[in-house]
Formats: structure tokens, C-alpha cells, sequence
């Protein structure tokens, strides 16, 4: 009887608590801003695919202070465009009420929507993008890889010490913000090093073109050594193509942009024994590196590129941050608030793809890694660049 | 000079599908008096049509049905994408034809135009609706082999691009010039009122234009396909536009003057940006074309009377 009593009791107290506690929120929502459509959509599937592993993995729940919280993602398309890339951050923050923001993931689109998120005061985390403008002046944005900056003489130095080569040539779509950006870091690491003029030739082309011809022929003709080509992969497998059709017989060096599982897929066999530098390499992976790949490989049927475990970090920040907060009062304005901070306060963080430690800016000090495609058209581990 | 050459041979090849594409545009003006805007998507789908068509039979062939050498296998696999495609492409020209334009024969020309545009979107957004946005990539049907003459690379595909483009044009210019069907076509396009009371069935004409149009676009396709192996459901709408200036710039209806022009269009673009900075490269390369249509408004091989019949 006694034991009937004490059960009643404890269910007439949670009914009132559920009734009449603060209207706490039963869901965290978590925007996800990616590329599925337009020029790049591997880099969006591999977003959405690590998304949605990452939730299954953390059983879709967060524990904050002690209380469960269930995590809804609202997976939005950019088309990979500057314009729709902000315009889905407004829809995200202002309808959707999402607590934070992954995404996007190239420069072209990070850079726009970085200023949305930052003036509606919503914390945003950038997977992918590596141009020093997605957070330069906005506390609300951080982001999760190195920094153009950095990746520009981590080349630079990678091929003078590989293959001794003096004169550069670099084709890069002037219309981007990424691959623009780190054209002209690398061409002024390479000139540091090299001196005045050792970039022979400096090429632009604008988003959407395929043929190459004309300035392929011209940095051949002015006598470079190698081409820098820091191009998404439909771009790079173009690239490639043509300039071997044009009888260019040097290395074609690339970026962190070429890791996409589509690179090799489109193309082949005029890929391997190219070089890029990157996040990292799935090729010999060790440690939860190579459980999420195992997963990742598990469930979708190919090895995860840069853009998934960038993702998956992401993510992991994310949940740490709003772990760290403590609490969540409903308030959305607040709890953003408090994620933020959260985020600000994280200083070191071990992710699959390397330990990062935080600085002022939001961005994080990693290592880079160079890749070697192999005869086998796989992403083989190279060398490790570390600041 | 190899410098030149190089970018002569580039321009070429570019060239190439400028002409196939504004071949399509130039025939459809000059019968109909119409501007059919989803003539760039059409040339898409060729493309994709060649892509789907090429893989098949490659993948017939890899089951061992017909034992022949790799490169006699390859070769007659290009040969017969390009027949296929360009029949198949001709229907979904044909089909456009009856259901974009038959209905709207004798409307404002505006709503025609419109049409075509919407045509176009449907065309592209279709595609993307039911493939989905990935990257396509064209098979190999070419194994490379570059040979170099005093500095000057040339692909052996390149070689073919050019050379199956010239040979289309020509081709369907004797058509159009001999044929009792091109005496038809040229009829309509003299006077488009008079010409059914001839008993020339006009419907069967326009028909009959728009798929020979499309098959020249399909074959573009193919060779772009081959030249620039990544598809994607967006790449007819830019090549579209260029091709319909290349179109106007060679006279209503003149199939050579198109394919003139488009040449013309692929030496200007190449070169402009061999000299300078290629975020000029259209800006100048309109600029030229705007200048050469000052002096002559009605194009190369345009005549001039023949505006007034309808426009």
C-alpha cells in the first residue's frame, strides 16, 4: 500500500512538472547548410551522409545538464551559390530556429552566409572552408580546417623540397573566393622563395568554364615547371585532361579541394601520381580516424573524403560546445548565446582529422597533410605538414 | 609561332561546337522565323543521350557478344552513339517542336520565344529532377594519342571533333541546297504565307527542321563529350546563348554562315584570352561581335529583304 502511494506520488509530481516546468526545449535543432545541388554536389552528399551518421552514432540525443534532449537536423540545399548559401542561413535561423549552423562548406558560400549568421547573432561552424574571410570580424563564425594562409607555403615549400622546381604556373577560377584566395597566398609564398617572376604565369578562369586551352598554352608556353591548380574535382579532371592532351608532361599540384571522392571517379587515370595537400588521408588511417571511415565505408559504400570527417568534427565541436553550456533555458536568443561562448571557450579539441588548438579568430591551428593519388586511384598519405 | 598554332588548333576544336549548336538555331530562325531558346538544352540532352547510349553498348560489348579488337570495338561504339544519339535526339527535337511550338504557330512571336525558354528550364530542371546533380562522366570512347609537329600538339580527337563538324555542316548544306526537302525548307523561309498554298506541308517541314537540328546538336554533344568528358545538366544554357549570337551573326538561315560564324566565335574567344586576362574574354568577344554587327546588321550570309516578311 505503502508502495502504491509512493508511485502515485511520483506520478502526479511529473505530470506537474511537465505541465507547469519552463517551457524547456524538447529538441535542439541543428541547421545544416550544404551544397546538394550545383557545381559541387558530392561535397553536399558528403555532408548530409555525415550528418546523418553522426546523429545515429550519438543515438540522436544530447545530455545537457542532465537532461536528454533530442537533436533534429534540418538539412537545407545551397546550390552552391553565394546568394542562396545566405539566404538559407536566414531561413534556417529566422524560421527554423535552429540553435547552431554547420555549414557551408566551400569559401564561396561560407564567406556570405558567415555574415548572416554573425549579424543574427547565431553561432556558425564552417567545415570546409579555408579562406581567412568566413571568420576574420565575426565572433559568432568559427570554422573547423586550417587556413588558406597557412595551406599556400605548406605547398609552396612541399614542391620545392619534392621536386626542386623554380618556375609556377598557376590556373585558378578568379570568380570564387577559394580557390582566388589561396592563388595568391601561394603566390606569394612561391615568390618569397623563388623571387620576383618565378610564378611565370598566373591564369584565371571563371566558374563554369571547361575549356582550358587558351591559358593552359600560355603557361606552357611561358615555361613553368608545374601547374597550381586549387579547383573543385569536375574542374581539376578537366584540367588535367587537357593539359596532358596539350602535352604538359610536369606535375599538376592541388589543394585541399581535390579531395573529393568524385576527383579520381572523374578523373582516372590522368590523376594518379598527383599530389595535393589536405585535411586528411583516409589511406592508412588509424584510431576513431579509421572507425568513422569503417562506418562511413560501412554504410555508403565509399571512403569518406575530406569534406565528411570535416563534417564529422564539426559536429563533435557542436555537441561539445552545447554540452559545455550547461544549460538550456528555452530562450533561443540566450542558448545561442551561450553556444557561442561555449564554442569560444573550446581551446584544444582532438578530431579524426588531427588535434586542433584555437585561436582568437575562431580558426583553428592544425597540421596539413600532403596526399599522393596512387596507381590505384586512392588518397595515400604523403607527409605531414605542421605549423 | 607555335605559340600561334597551338591556339589556332584549340580554337579549332572550340569552334566546333559553337557551329553544330548554331547550325540548329540558324535553320529554326530561318524557316519559322523563330528563336528557339531551348536549342542549348537540347544539345544537352544529345549529350546525355550519348553518354546513356555509349555506356550501354559498352557495357554489351564488355559481356563479350561480339569479339573484336579493343580498338575496332571502340571505334564502332563511337560510330553507332553517334547514329543512335542523333536519331533519338531528332525525336526529342521533333517532340518539342509539336508540343512547345505547333500550338502557338500563329501567336506573337514573344510567346514563341518564351516557350523555348520555358522549354529549356523544363529541359534542365527535368534532368536534374530525375538523374540528380551529380557529375556525369562521358566514357572514353577516344584513347588519346597526341602527336606533335614542330611544337604543336594535336590530339588525334581533336582532329575528328573538327573534322566530323566540317563534314555535317557541308553535309547538310548540300541537303538543304539539293534535296526537294531543302527546297522546301529554303521556300518556307522565302515566304513562309505563300508557301502552303504550293501544297508544301508545312507541319511535316517544321518538323523535319527542328530534328535535323537537334541530330547536328546531338552530334555536338557527343564530341563534347569525348572533348570535355564531365556533363552536367547545366552545360547547354551558356553554350546556348553563344551559339544563337553565333547564329545571328551568320545570317538567317545560312547553315554555312552559322558554321562560319561559329568558328569565328570559338578563333575570337580562344584568343582573347591567349592575350588578355580571361575575365575579358566575353566582354571583348561580344564587343567584336556588336562592332560586326553594326556594319553588317543582318550578318555574313543574311539577306537583308527578308525581315520584312513577318517580323
Amino acid at each position: 500500500m505503502k508502495h502504491m502511494k509512493f508511485v502515485a506520488v511520483l506520478l502526479i509530481a511529473t505530470f506537474v512538472l511537465a505541465a507547469c516546468g519552463p517551457a524547456a526545449p524538447a529538441t535542439i535543432k541543428i541547421g545544416i547548410n550544404a551544397p546538394i545541388t550545383g557545381d559541387i554536389p558530392k561535397v553536399g552528399e558528403g555532408t548530409k551522409f555525415a550528418a546523418e551518421l553522426w546523429l545515429e552514432e550519438i543515438g540522436g540525443t544530447i545530455n545537457v545538464g542532465g537532461k536528454d534532449y533530442k537533436v533534429e537536423l534540418v538539412i537545407e540545399d545551397n546550390e552552391s551559390k553565394g546568394e542562396s548559401a545566405a539566404a538559407v542561413n536566414t531561413k534556417l535561423i529566422t524560421q527554423d530556429e535552429v540553435l547552431v549552423i554547420v555549414g557551408p562548406q566551400a569559401s564561396k558560400q561560407a564567406v556570405p552566409a558567415g555574415a548572416v549568421a554573425n549579424d543574427l547573432e547565431t553561432p556558425m561552424i564552417s567545415p570546409w572552408s579555408t579562406n581567412p574571410a568566413t571568420t576574420k570580424d565575426r565572433p559568432w563564425v568559427f570554422r573547423t580546417p586550417f587556413l588558406d594562409p597557412f595551406q599556400g607555403p605548406v605547398i609552396a615549400n612541399f614542391v620545392t623540397d619534392e621536386f626542386g622546381f623554380t618556375k609556377a604556373g598557376v590556373l585558378y577560377d578568379i570568380a570564387s573566393d577559394y580557390p582566388k584566395g589561396l592563388a595568391e597566398y601561394f603566390k606569394q609564398a612561391w615568390e618569397e622563395l623563388h623571387g620576383e617572376g618565378s610564378v611565370v604565369a598566373f591564369e584565371s578562369f571563371t566558374t563554369g568554364d571547361t575549356d582550358f586551352s587558351a591559358q593552359l598554352t600560355k603557361i606552357m608556353d611561358a615555361g613553368a615547371e608545374f601547374i597550381f591548380a586549387p579547383q573543385y574535382y569536375n574542374e581539376v579532371a578537366l584540367i588535367v585532361k587537357q593539359a596532358h592532351e596539350l602535352g604538359f608532361t610536369g606535375p599538376i599540384v592541388g589543394s585541399d579541394s581535390w579531395g573529393s571522392a568524385e576527383t579520381v571517379n572523374l578523373c582516372g587515370e590522368d590523376c594518379y601520381g598527383l599530389f595535393f595537400s589536405t585535411h586528411y588521408a583516409a589511406e592508412g588511417a588509424t584510431g576513431a580516424t579509421k572507425e568513422f571511415i569503417d562506418k562511413y565505408n560501412a554504410k555508403y559504400g565509399y571512403v569518406p573524403d575530406d569534406v565528411a570527417a570535416l563534417t564529422w568534427d564539426s559536429l563533435n565541436i557542436v555537441k561539445t560546445a552545447i554540452e559545455n553550456c550547461g544549460k538550456l533555458t528555452g530562450d533561443i536568443k540566450a542558448d545561442r548565446k551561450c553556444v557561442r561562448d561555449a564554442m569560444a571557450n573550446i581551446k584544444e579539441f582532438h578530431g579524426i582529422t588531427g588535434d586542433m588548438t584555437f585561436t582568437e579568430e575562431g580558426d583553428p591551428i592544425k597540421c596539413a597533410v600532403i596526399v599522393r593519388i596512387s596507381e590505384e586511384g586512392k588518397f595515400t598519405f604523403y607527409k605531414q605538414v605542421c605549423p | 609561332m607555335a605559340f600561334f598554332l597551338q591556339n589556332l588548333v584549340n580554337a579549332l576544336q572550340w569552334g566546333s561546337f559553337y557551329a553544330l549548336i548554331a547550325i540548329g538555331y540558324s535553320m529554326v530562325y530561318g524557316v519559322l522565323f523563330l528563336f528557339n531558346f531551348a536549342h542549348g538544352d537540347i544539345f544537352m540532352v544529345g549529350a546525355y543521350i550519348g553518354f546513356f547510349v555509349s555506356t550501354g553498348l559498352l557495357a554489351l560489348a564488355s559481356t563479350g557478344v561480339v569479339a573484336l579488337p579493343e580498338g575496332v570495338t571502340l571505334a564502332l561504339v563511337l560510330v553507332l552513339t553517334l547514329i543512335i544519339s542523333m536519331i533519338l535526339n531528332s525525336f526529342v527535337g521533333m517532340l518539342v517542336e509539336r508540343i512547345g511550338y505547333r500550338p502557338l504557330r500563329n501567336a506573337p512571336r514573344a510567346s514563341a520565344a518564351i516557350t523555348g525558354l520555358m522549354i529549356g528550364i523544363i529541359l534542365e530542371t527535368g534532368n536534374l529532377a530525375i538523374l540528380g546533380p551529380q557529375r556525369r562522366l562521358f566514357p572514353d570512347l577516344i584513347p588519346t594519342q597526341t602527336i606533335t609537329v614542330a611544337g604543336v600538339s594535336i590530339t588525334n580527337k581533336k582532329m575528328l571533333i573538327v573534322g566530323i563538324s566540317i563534314l555535317l555542316t557541308v553535309a547538310l548544306h548540300q541537303f538543304v541546297q539539293r534535296s526537294k526537302w531543302g527546297m522546301a525548307m529554303r521556300a518556307m523561309a522565302y515566304d513562309y504565307v505563300v508557301v502552303p498554298l504550293m501544297g508544301i506541308p508545312v507541319n511535316t517541314v517544321a518538323l523535319m527542321t527542328f530534328g535535323l537540328g537537334s541530330a547536328l546538336a546531338a552530334a555536338g554533344g557527343i564530341l563534347y563529350g569525348t572533348a570535355y568528358p564531365v556533363l552536367d545538366p547545366n552545360m547547354g544554357i551558356l553554350f546556348g546563348w553563344k551559339a544563337f549570337v553565333a547564329a545571328i551573326l551568320g545570317g538567317r538561315g545560312s547553315i554555312l554562315g552559322a558554321g562560319v560564324a561559329g568558328f569565328l566565335l570559338g578563333f575570337i574567344e580562344i584568343f582573347v584570352a591567349t592575350i588578355f586576362p580571361s575575365t575579358m574574354r566575353n566582354l571583348i568577344a561580344f564587343s567584336i561581335i556588336m562592332i560586326i554587327l553594326t556594319f553588317r546588321p543582318h550578318g555574313f550570309f543574311g539577306e537583308p529583304y527578308s525581315a520584312r516578311l513577318r517580323l
